[in-house]
């Protein structure tokens, strides 16, 4: 009781024990608000590893079978930008999962940011961690228990992963150490968000600081495995997702990379922490400014107010795709130097230099289509979002139309979504024809971008039907068939799935541009479905009851 | 004339939750119509039915002479809704909000709008998440009282505005009123009902039990008394307006508690004087009390 006593400035100094008073507490309080979400979400994870490992494991029995795999795939720089290469031909473990490595790592650590995110900013910014907090609760306590939390399911999802693994088939060892790879980003990621989750002051914030962050680690491991001869492979270092390939899973594992991680995850907790005692409740690290005291001229309407509500998110979208598309239209130009005398007759089969180019572009613009699908989907969820917060009510009490308002929110995804289109199709098409000297570029990548927004579109419909029949489950729902069109498109291949499977996803239905042909009634099929969706969702939206 | 709302045997069920039980309310043009009842009764639910924010599962709803569901946009060019819990943009100032909200129905009045911020003391430079609930509140109360709506519908407007604030915004909807707007102000304060409404409808369990003018509901405004006495005044009881009269032994002398209506308390003072006074609290009832005195068989049943 001494410490009441002290002056203000002394009492942020507490004894530290005090502060974590409360965590236990909230530890139970976050599993039970997680007991539905987060096994979901590790079973998804799972499931997709210990499936495409089950897939491959009978496919290549001999060493000799999986060093000219290796090779195809190595040989093929698309793969070797977007997943990173198979580090060891010879190992069963890394063919089978090479797509699930990098990729999969990254994805574990998104898991983490949007954990972190909604047992921290999103409490606060709710006003339940004030709740919490006039209680017998720890400054530290709420952060503490989310990274506890957090890390806890990181660890579950390893062990089971690995457990997954050696069911698929893979030995113990090499298993365990796969699944420490996704632990090691996810550790890191788990640091990256908590602070990121002091600097915003909204959860939306948050999740955008540090997947950006995640965006810039991917990448700079993308540039790292995409370099010609493996000039720039120490760059791996620098990005959390390169550690995941640098801990050589099933290949004399690297153990220490670990260390490395907890090591890094530690000094952005403690990084936190500091940061928690130098900010208010509520509060970012940068004070609010006063604003403007009448509205400007284009916030008159609800088209304004969502683009307003929107621009932020928006402009951090344009930014990762603008620098995506540089990187990746520069990696074109170096497709010649991958070749190597082993994956010379897969080279000419695909067509020669030219033919490669345009395949790595398809790939590289249907993995764009999928994130840009992403975003629309976010941005449309805002209309659910401003539901939910009791903010449509006051505004729909006005003379506008639910038609309008919903359109205005649609229009925003959908422009939104042209508009990440349109800045990476002219970013990617400069870097490209810049860097091979061929103009034919620019007419290509139109093209290849032009063809991703009909699948946005379906996605953007089925959000909207979401959101207009289920609207307490809309979140869920959409992010739910997202992420299975996604493993469909990226995974289903390889388990095998039936055709009428794979073509539930409206990805699998965008022509690979350049190199196919585009045929002109799949893009109408699906232009035809998002607008029955979207009508569907707008009579829906229009006739049930408003829902807090 | 017509009445400004007018509605018929309103029912409305969220699953098994009966939310409005065929519920009856009219109010007329130019009135200021208390809508009371305790926390959960259903005053919301009949707010949101009559912006057509939710669909009536059954009976008859008109409100300026219009379907609420269906004539959304006419409708609403004609009234303004201060909900009872106001949601801010965290990233737009109350200005802001304030300007939007009036532009969507069409314009905002610069020279009163600027009066109200004055008058209410609200920063309109300051971003939403700034805001204290009662600030918030005084958002929704400038950008709703701003505009030139005939017909203003009131969630429990006064709720987190402090006593200096409540005032004005009392002199406030009695400007409103003398321009001609017609008020519907949902409370669960009955002071604050009496203090501004012309009649008053009382809901319990999503059914209007009580409605008429405050005369009319005199019954319902009964001050509760205390007195300490040396001794008790012979027939206490039968004076007009005293109701439910006990006596028991206190100190020396004796406590009388009673209810007595509001025109009724100088004869009272009257039969005290002579009775050795030396302890006196008086309490306007609370809704709750009201209720559970009035209604105690409907809550019997409800057990």
């Amino acid at each position: 009781m001494a410490t009441t006593t002290l002056t203000r400035r002394t009492a942020t100094v507490a004894a530290p024990v005090a502060r974590f008073t409360g965590t236990g507490h909230l530890v139970r309080l976050a599993l039970r608000r997680d007991r539905v979400l987060v096994p979901i979400w590790l079973g998804v994870f799972v499931m997709s590893a210990a499936g495409s490992a089950g897939a491959t494991v009978g496919l290549y029995p001999t060493e000799a079978s999986r060093v000219s795999v290796a090779a195809t795939i190595n040989g093929n720089p698309s793969f070797a930008a977007l997943y990173g290469p198979i580090l060891d031909p010879t190992s069963m473990g890394q063919v089978s999962l090479f797509k699930m490595s990098a990729m999969g790592a990254a994805l574990v650590g998104l898991l983490a940011v949007f954990l972190v995110a909604r047992h921290t900013r999103a409490e606060e910014e709710t006003g339940r961690t004030e709740l919490l907090g006039a209680g017998v609760v720890g400054r530290w306590a709420p952060l503490s228990a989310a990274l506890i939390v957090v890390a806890g399911a990181l660890v579950v999802l390893a062990l089971l992963t690995a457990a997954g693994l050696v069911g698929a088939g893979l030995d113990a060892v090499g298993s365990l150490s796969f699944g420490l790879s996704w632990l090691v980003t996810g550790l890191a990621f788990t640091g990256i968000a908590a602070v990121a989750a002091q600097v915003a002051s909204t959860s939306r914030g948050t999740k955008g600081l540090a997947a950006g962050v995640l965006g810039l680690a991917y990448l700079v491991r993308a540039v790292a495995d995409g370099s010609p001869n493996g000039d720039l492979v120490g760059l791996r270092w620098l990005s959390p997702v390169g550690w995941s390939q640098e801990l050589h899973a099933f290949s004399n594992p690297r153990w220490m990379v670990v260390g490395l991680a907890v090591v890094f995850a530690a000094a952005m907790v403690a990084l936190a922490y500091a940061l928690v005692d130098r900010r208010d409740l509520g509060a970012g690290l940068l004070p609010d400014r006063a604003g403007t005291a009448t509205a400007p001229r284009n916030l008159s309407g609800p088209f304004g107010l969502v683009a307003r509500l929107n621009r932020g998110f928006l402009v951090g979208w344009a930014l990762g795709a603008a620098l995506l598309s540089m990187v990746m239209g520069g990696l074109v130009a170096n497709i010649g130097g991958f070749v190597d005398e082993n994956s010379r007759p897969f080279f000419e089969a695909l067509g020669g230099q030219q033919g490669l180019e345009d395949a790595f572009m398809a790939a590289e613009w249907s993995l764009i289509g999928v994130f840009f699908a992403a975003f629309a989907v976010a941005t449309l969820l805002r209309l659910r979002g401003e539901e939910s917060a009791g903010r449509a009510e006051g505004l729909l009490a006005s003379p506008l139309t639910r038609w309008r308002w919903a359109s205005a929110h649609l229009t925003a995804a959908l422009g939104g979504a042209v508009a990440l289109l349109v800045v990476a199709g002219v970013f990617g098409a400069f870097s490209t024809a810049r860097a091979t000297g061929d103009d034919a570029w620019w007419g290509k990548v139109a093209g290849a971008a032009g063809v991703q927004l009909p699948a946005i579109a379906v996605l953007a419909g089925l959000t909207l039907v979401a959101i207009a029949f289920v609207p307490r489950w809309a979140v869920g729902v959409s992010w739910g068939l997202f992420t299975a069109f996604f493993l469909l498109g990226e995974i289903g291949p390889l388990l095998e799935l039936p055709t009428w499977m794979l073509d539930l996803s409206p990805f699998a239905h965008t022509p690979k541009v350049p190199g196919e042909v585009v045929s002109a009634a799949q893009l109408g099929g699906l232009v035809a479905v998002a607008v029955a969706l979207v009508a569907i969702g707008l009579v829906g939206y229009r006739r049930r009851d408003l829902e807090a | 004339m017509s009445p400004v709302i007018e509605i018929t045997d309103l029912s409305k069920a969220f699953g098994a939750v009966r939310a409005l039980d065929h519920l009856d309310l009219t109010v007329e043009r130019g009135e200021v119509h208390g809508f009371l009842g305790p926390n959960g009764a259903g005053k919301t639910t009949t707010l949101r039915v009559l912006l057509g924010l939710l669909r009536a599962d059954g009976g008859a709803v008109r409100i300026l002479d219009s379907d609420p569901w269906r004539d959304v946009a006419t409708l609403h060019r004609r009234l303004a809704y201060v909900p009872g819990d106001v949601a801010l943009w965290p990233n737009l100032t109350g200005g802001e909000v304030i300007d939007l909200l009036g532009r969507l129905r069409g314009g905002v009045d610069r020279t009163r709008r600027d009066a109200l911020l004055e008058r209410f003391d609200l920063d309109p430079t300051k971003k939403g998440r700034a805001y204290s609930k009662g600030n918030r509140q005084k958002v929704a109360l400038v950008a709703a009282l701003a505009s030139d709506a005939e017909l203003l519908l009131l969630d429990e407007p006064t709720s987190g505005l402090d006593p200096l604030m409540e005032e004005v915004f009392r002199q406030v909807v009695a400007e409103r009123k003398a321009e001609g707007a017609t008020m519907l102000l949902s409370s669960h304060i009955l002071s604050e009902a009496e203090a501004l409404s012309d009649r008053v409808s009382i809901i319990r369990h999503g059914r209007v039990v009580e409605s008429g003018t405050l005369a009319q509901l005199r019954h319902l405004t009964r001050t509760a008394i205390t007195v300490d006495v040396v001794t008790v005044p012979a027939g206490l009881a039968d004076v007009p307006g005293v109701h439910d009269v006990r006596v028991e032994p206190h100190g020396t002398g004796a406590r009388v508690t009673c209810e007595v209506d509001s025109d009724a308390l100088p004869t009272l003072v009257d039969a005290l004087a002579g009775a050795g006074v030396h302890g006196l609290t008086s309490a306007p009832p609370t809704l709750e009390e009201l209720f559970l005195r009035h209604y105690s068989d409907d809550l019997a049943g409800v057990r």
